[in-house]
């Protein structure tokens, strides 16, 4: 009986390990379609992702559970456009990237395997999954490593949502500043170029009246 | 033993979460959908905003494994919706740009599935929380929201951020075309009005004489 419950707990488990994967969000990509995602993240944040693809199989008229040989190519670019990540993956991937400016980082995926031509018009199911900051840590693994009771790790979990919350105000400071600087700049741009503007006019003005007084004296109309 | 395994298996199965939060592009005439495996009875949030774009309004739809549509808002510029999973399967929700004609829109989402993982995953709670476990859980869900207000907020000074360029860029063109068009008017005026009187006189004298 006791045998029997273990057993029966034991598939459950590994059934809902097996899905876990599978568990996360998904959606659907052409071929050769890049798909972006922005993360707008304050300097020094660590981001993960995982991705697991999957192929439709047109014969079976569903998804293949697995495709070997299918890979996805992820590319990231920090604020300044600069190519901080680009590499060729397995169609089961994890990348991992840590931002040194902050900003709006893009986190593009598209696939570009050779297998694919030969299923014409053929849809991905991607699963992907992208943790940021905080979220990244794994808390079991770090009460193991360095032997916390519970309470200790809770507070190392609440030092760790306090941090984030520090960066991100930092983040906002930063922000609020660059906003500061083009709303000036555009008070300034308004300024110069009304002033610029009315002194053209009435440059234009003065030096039409003047042109035409002196084209009419020429012809000696007036 | 037996009852520590019971535990962990019951655990494991409820641990069910997922929290996903992304930010994509939706181009104009586009729709973008997302699906998720959810088990019945669990509790989910579905959150977005849009960030940029035209009047940053979309249309959000969600559906469940039949079909039947839960929730359903056009033009929209950000919602909560709450919702328990009344059966088995996969829940479906799309973002739909398609009534724009060139604006594309950035929209953000965060789909929340059933609770937290608890921080220990092995444990076997059997007595109940001491006073300074519970007041760390509670400090806990408060900073928990208070990164979610952070959030938002961000996207919000994102929205007003661009709004800002924009306009920057637009006084800087516009400002420049106008002086230049003002110049060629005025000089293309004088022009015109030289040529008048240039043809007129060879007429006046041909009906004098």
């Amino acid at each position: 009986m006791e045998m029997k419950a273990v057993v029966f707990c034991t598939g459950l488990m590994l059934l809902f390990a097996w899905l876990s994967p599978s568990q996360a969000l998904y959606f659907h990509i052409g071929e050769t379609e890049k798909k972006c995602f922005i993360e707008e993240i304050p300097d020094e944040t660590m981001v993960i992702g995982r991705y697991r693809t999957q192929l439709w199989d047109k014969q079976a008229g569903s998804f293949l559970p697995s495709t070997p040989g299918l890979g996805m190519h992820v590319e990231i670019k920090d604020p300044d456009a600069k190519i901080i990540l680009s590499r060729q993956y397995g169609s089961d991937g994890r990348f991992t990237f840590t931002s040194h400016t902050p900003g709006e980082h893009q986190i593009c995926l598209h696939s570009n395997s050779s297998k694919m031509a030969l299923f014409a018009g053929g849809k991905l199911r991607v699963h992907l999954d992208i943790q940021v900051g905080e979220h990244t840590n794994n808390y079991p693994e770090i009460a193991a490593k360095d032997k916390l009771t519970e309470l200790q790790l809770r507070v190392r979990q609440l030092l760790d949502q306090v941090e984030q919350i520090q960066k991100e105000q930092n983040y906002q400071r930063y922000r609020e500043e660059r906003f500061r600087m083009t709303s000036e700049s555009t008070n300034q741009r308004v300024l110069w170029w009304s002033i610029a503007q009315t002194i053209i006019l009435i440059i234009t003005g003065i030096w039409q009246m003047r042109h035409l007084k002196s084209f009419f004296e020429a012809k000696k109309l007036v | 033993m037996l009852a520590w395994f019971l535990l962990l298996c019951v655990q494991l199965m409820f641990s069910w979460i997922c929290a996903s939060e992304l930010t994509f592009e939706l181009p104009d005439n586009a729709k973008q959908c997302f699906y998720e495996d959810i088990i019945i009875g669990t509790k989910c949030t579905l959150e977005f905003q849009v960030v940029t774009g035209g009047h940053y309004d979309v249309d959000c739809r969600l559906e469940d494994p039949d079909g039947m549509v839960l929730y359903k808002e056009m033009k929209k510029q950000y919602d909560s919706f709450t919702f328990t999973a009344s059966r088995n399967g996969t829940f479906k929700f799309c973002f739909s740009n398609e009534f724009s004609t060139f604006t594309h829109k950035t929209v953000y989402f965060d789909f929340q599935v059933g609770d937290d993982p608890p921080l220990f995953p092995n444990e076997n709670r059997v007595t109940a929380l001491t006073q300074m476990e519970s007041a760390c859980v509670s400090i806990h869900e408060a900073l928990k929201s208070v990164i979610d207000y952070q959030t938002h907020f961000r996207l919000r000074e994102a929205q007003g951020r661009s709004r800002a360029e924009d306009l920057n860029t637009r006084v800087a063109f516009w400002s420049i075309g106008e002086a230049f068009i003002l110049l060629v008017v005025s000089i293309s005026q004088v022009l015109l009005l030289r040529s008048f009187f240039s043809d007129k006189k060879t007429t006046t004298t041909r009906v004098g004489s």
